[in-house]
């Protein structure tokens, strides 16, 4: 038996679905932003298993932009948690339904 | 056989931290759960011949933004645990599961369905410029610097726009938060301009020029 790409990209559906149900079952925005970390993995692996089943290092190109925009995207969100956490110290997901003050 | 081992080991671990990701009650849990995923998405990226991705996996993942995660967690004091079990939609729990089932089968049959690979398209052509032996660092940065240059300056700036914007986000306003909600025009007219109350959204009052003139010395 041999480890083909399919087994990887399987794995990857499987990451992506298990952060797709912590994204909407859970009410904590950090916790949720961490489930978006885990989808993005996914994506990786999977950019990077065709990049090697393909013979195309575009995919590890792909997958060092992704890096790059998760890292700015994590910077922008927390700072957007800490601003409405320093008002709310108690804000679930629930609370922040409105977006005025 | 070997590659077997490493994929069933990382892809448990993989498994294994992401469901801790999303059952942990501890947010801190959650965050160390997170960093055993992303090891476990390492190993299989060395596994798959990507050793750089696999480095700035874990630099830029697990060493910057997990600690991000971490820190955030520590700075708010919000590291207590969350009832799981209380929401405000009931029916909001198994219609998750049922999406993630539904994202999960779609992707499966697509894989699954066919005898071919995946895209049945060997060889796409591009890239291997310097032989099969070459690095995969020399090519991605060759492929970075050439063909990707023009996206590779956005991410500059698209850097230099989220540090900006979060420390601009994240900076303290000057002079005293207000609630919009409970903020009436009376306490508006006393504090006038010296105290420059900080607007968080401007509060639906008969225009009269003393509150014109608050908000003209408070207007940040």
């Amino acid at each position: 038996m041999e480890i083909t790409a399919n087994w990887y990209l399987i794995l990857s559906a499987v990451l992506f679905s298990i952060g797709v149900v912590g994204l909407l079952i859970r009410r904590n925005p950090l916790v949720m932003f961490m489930c978006v970390e885990l989808m993005l993995n996914a994506v990786n692996l999977s950019f990077v298993t065709f990049s090697n089943a393909l013979n195309d290092v575009g995919g590890q190109v792909a997958v060092f932009f992704v890096l790059v925009v998760a890292a700015a995207e994590v910077v922008v969100g927390l700072a957007v948690i800490v601003a409405i956490m320093r008002r709310r110290p108690t804000a679930t997901a629930d609370d922040l339904s409105v977006l005025a003050g | 056989m070997v590659d077997i081992i490493v994929f069933v080991v990382s892809a448990a671990i993989i498994l294994t931290g992401a469901i801790g990701v999303i059952a942990a009650r501890n947010p801190v849990h959650s965050a160390l759960m997170l960093v055993m995923t992303l090891f476990g998405v390492a190993v299989q990226f060395v596994a798959q011949e990507a050793h750089f991705l696999a480095a700035v996996q874990v630099i830029v993942y697990a060493g910057a933004i997990v600690i991000l995660f971490l820190f955030v967690i520590m700075l708010l004091g919000v590291d207590k645990a969350e009832e799981l079990d209380v929401g405000r939609l009931t029916a909001q729990r198994p219609m998750a599961f049922l999406a993630g089932a539904g994202v999960l089968a779609s992707v499966l049959v697509s894989l699954l369905a066919g005898d071919e690979s995946i895209t049945g398209a060997r060889e796409v052509g591009r890239a291997i410029i310097g032989g099969e032996d070459e690095a995969d660092f020399r090519q991605i940065g060759r492929l970075l610097f050439t063909d990707y240059v023009l996206a590779f300056e956005l991410t500059a700036i698209l850097l230099t726009i989220a540090v900006v914007g979060a420390v601009m986000l994240a900076r303290r306003v000057r002079g005293e938060a207000v609630d919009a909600d409970t903020y009436l025009p009376e306490q508006a007219r006393r504090r006038r301009i010296r105290e420059t109350p900080v607007l968080l959204r401007t509060p639906v009052v008969e225009t009269s020029d003393d509150m014109a003139e608050a908000n003209s010395g408070g207007g940040e």
